[in-house]
């Protein structure tokens, strides 16, 4: 459904089937299917403020000129915090460009995410040290990646591995996705496609994307698919640990669809007042997925004020040497361009090479 | 060490199952996997009989998605696969563009090499078989133009026997071109040989020697450039054949070293002639050999049109008049 209003849209949610733990309120609810252990809710509550940290330092970096850009993932912190944590150590992870909260799950250094941001590189991280892709930037293409990554992983014949390909609302219009879908149910790959549906693709509201709910379009590639509140960390979490599960089991692909909202902009180089009410924002601030695990965590007696304190002086410090250490990021050397196009020899890249740095050390010469 | 020669005589589809059906033999992670390539064999049947030998889970048939093929492709190479995908015709591999140029060429670069994917992508390419639009096209350059990829064409069965295999065994990505109208022609094949022995896959073959001109080609119209330097001979014109066989990176020290000796140099191909590799090759053979040539780099190809109905296809195809006529025109500076 869509209210309009003084020419913006307004979406708001249709009822949706929407499997919660956690309430806005900070009321925990008990859902037969996700039946909770133990779960470190503190350390998950941890996690959502010190990414939400690196996030708020990172657009301040941007405005001060030391990133080129930066994608935020503000008001995501439940969905990519709950799901990363619900990966096994083995679980191979494949995100967009927005999953700085996945990236700190799979143990990777914030800086290596300022570094493709900064300009610096493409993103340098192993991805099988941190069983965490590259981030891919065209839209879609990393479920291809994850589906055939998930058919190795059946080949292999390992039973405790599964993936995850995470996306967003408007990645289900391409036709790399609908592929990675078809090919992922009629091979039964081990691979989880989580899909953070935050409302907006850019300025294009759901509605411009898909006219049945994403999560329902599992059903028509035969596999399942369900929606979570994807502000509710417990949920995201319980829901993601039950789809490798049964990845891992040979039970197939699932889809996630993560209802969430991206409470900032789509990177800092928009503008959402152009196209959305602020009155939207509000609506979603108050479904916060950080302030719903504070007020459950004190009224529940599990943390009290010296917890909170103590994770706000270490997202302090997180903050302070993150601001400090992306400063520090020295540009590449010139010639570094030049390097692993190929992984061996090749006459006319090295042709090229050559002649470059003979042209720069004649400003060395000249200098002299 | 000299092994007991087994040539027999095969077509170049014949000799390109044997080169897969041995790489398959020699590295369980190799993979087979496209549209019909399993209990059809391929269309071209380049991929017949290897199905039912290494089963379902090594020679895969998948859903009809040229992305979907090349992506998940890549996610197998990611997991330490070597998938070898098979695009049915030339035309169809456009919709996985995005996988190959921005996904395939650029993994290695983007992780600092930290990732390799040894994924080599079999595109059966070229006019010449009377085929409906989109089956007779060559797409070769827009592959070349791609930093990241490495871009090879066989021209017949024993250079494809050889080339499969080493486009397979590098950890580079390869668009690996056969020229279809070649598929059914015969020559000589030792299957038994050493591939230690064979012609790296960089480098370019003087396929018939000369004096007089030198004429590149590549795929199908090696065999037109041949018979064409053959017929010259009448006239007492001594052509250089080379087959370029690595169009990118195009091996400079073969041709140069062809063009110092002969002072003139035709490009032929069946690609449109406009911002082709011809272009490329002139502009650096000008640079490079400019005291040694007696007339322009010239070129002969396909024209800047889409590929005609294939009633025309004659027409827009260089053969081997067309070609001579090309060599003429070197001849009148």
């Amino acid at each position: 459904m869509t209210v309009e209003s003084g020419g913006a849209t307004t979406v708001v949610p249709q009822d949706p089937e929407l499997i919660q733990l956690l309430t806005p309120e900070g009321e925990r609810v008990e859902n037969p299917d996700y039946p909770l252990g133990d779960v470190d809710l503190k350390g998950m509550y941890r996690d959502m403020v010190l990414v939400r940290r690196i996030d708020t330092e990172a657009i301040a970096l941007q405005r001060q000129g030391e990133l080129g850009l930066w994608a935020s993932l503000l008001g995501q912190e439940a969905a990519q915090i709950g799901s990363g944590r619900a990966l096994s150590p083995r679980d191979m992870a494949f995100p967009t460009y927005r999953e700085h909260g996945v990236a700190w799950c799979r143990g990777l250094d914030p800086l290596k995410l300022l570094e493709l941001f900064r300009g610096v590189s493409h993103g340098s991280w192993d991805p099988e040290e941190h069983k965490f892709h590259i981030y891919t930037i065209v839209i879609g293409d990393q479920t291809l990646h994850a589906t055939g990554y998930a058919m190795g992983v059946q080949r292999d014949g390992t039973e405790d591995e599964a993936v995850i390909a995470y996306l967003g609302d408007g990645a289900t219009s391409q036709g790399d996705v609908s592929e990675a879908f078809n090919f992922a149910s009629v091979f039964n790959a081990p691979v989880v496609f989580f899909c953070q549906n935050n409302q907006w693709a850019i300025s294009e509201s759901n509605e411009r994307q898909s006219r049945v709910p994403i999560f329902q379009r599992a059903a028509g590639f035969g596999f399942p698919g369900l929606r979570v509140d994807g502000n509710d960390v417990l949920a995201c979490y319980a829901v993601t640990q039950k789809a490798l599960k049964a990845a891992r089991e040979g039970q197939g692909p699932s889809l996630i669809e993560a209802f969430t909202y991206r409470m900032g902009a789509h990177t800092t180089t928009d503008d959402p007042t152009r196209y959305r009410v602020a009155s939207e924002l509000e609506t979603w601030k108050l479904k916060d997925p950080i302030e719903r695990v504070r007020v459950y965590l004190a009224r529940s007696g599990q943390a009290d004020s010296s917890f909170f304190e103590q994770v706000d002086e270490e997202a302090a410090k997180l903050g302070a040497h993150v601001r400090e250490a992306c400063r520090l990021l020295p540009d590449p050397a010139p010639l570094s361009m030049f390097d692993h196009v190929y992984t061996g020899e090749n006459a006319i890249l090295d042709a090229e090479r050559t002649q470059y740095a003979a042209y720069l050390d004649t400003f060395e010469e000249a200098a002299r | 060490m000299s092994q007991a020669s087994t040539a027999n005589k095969l077509t170049l589809s014949r000799a390109l199952n044997e080169g897969l059906r041995r790489s398959l033999e020699a590295d369980p992670k190799v993979l087979i996997m496209g549209e019909d390539v399993g209990k059809l064999g391929g269309v071209f049947r380049v991929t017949d009989g290897l199905q039912k030998d290494f089963g379902e889970h090594r020679v895969i048939d998948t859903p009809l998605a040229e992305s979907g093929i090349v992506g998940t492709a890549i996610g197998l190479a990611l997991r330490g696969y070597r998938p070898v995908c098979e695009i049915q015709f030339d035309g169809f591999v456009f919709p996985a563009t995005d996988q190959i140029v921005s996904q395939l060429a650029k993994m290695h670069y983007r992780s600092r090499g930290k990732v390799t994917l040894p994924v080599v992508i079999r595109i059966p390419f070229g006019g010449g078989i009377g085929a409906v639009e989109h089956h007779s096209e060559s797409p070769e350059v827009f592959f070349a133009h791609t930093g990241g990829l490495r871009v090879v064409a066989c021209a017949d069965a024993a250079e494809a026997f050889s080339m499969i295999q080493l486009a397979i065994a590098s950890d580079d990505p390869v668009i690996f071109f056969e020229p279809k109208r070649r598929y059914w022609d015969k020559c000589e094949v030792d299957t038994a040989a050493s591939l230690d022995s064979a012609l790296p896959l960089h480098k370019a073959r003087v396929v018939l020697p000369g004096d007089d001109v030198t004429l590149l080609c590549y795929g199908p119209l090696v065999r037109t450039c041949t018979e064409a330097a053959i017929a010259a001979r009448e006239d007492g014109r001594s052509i250089e054949v080379i087959d370029l066989r690595s169009l990118s990176p195009l091996d400079f020290e073969t041709i140069t070293a062809s063009v110092a000796q002969t002072g003139r140099c035709v490009v032929a191909h069946e690609a449109p002639v406009y911002t082709g590799l011809g272009a490329e090759i002139a502009a650096r053979v000008t640079e490079e050999c400019f005291y040694h040539l007696q007339a322009p780099v010239l070129r002969v190809g396909g024209f800047a049109t889409p590929y005609p109905p294939s009633r025309l296809e004659d027409h827009y195809l260089p053969d081997l008049d067309r070609i001579l006529d090309g060599v003429d025109r070197a001849f009148a500076y």
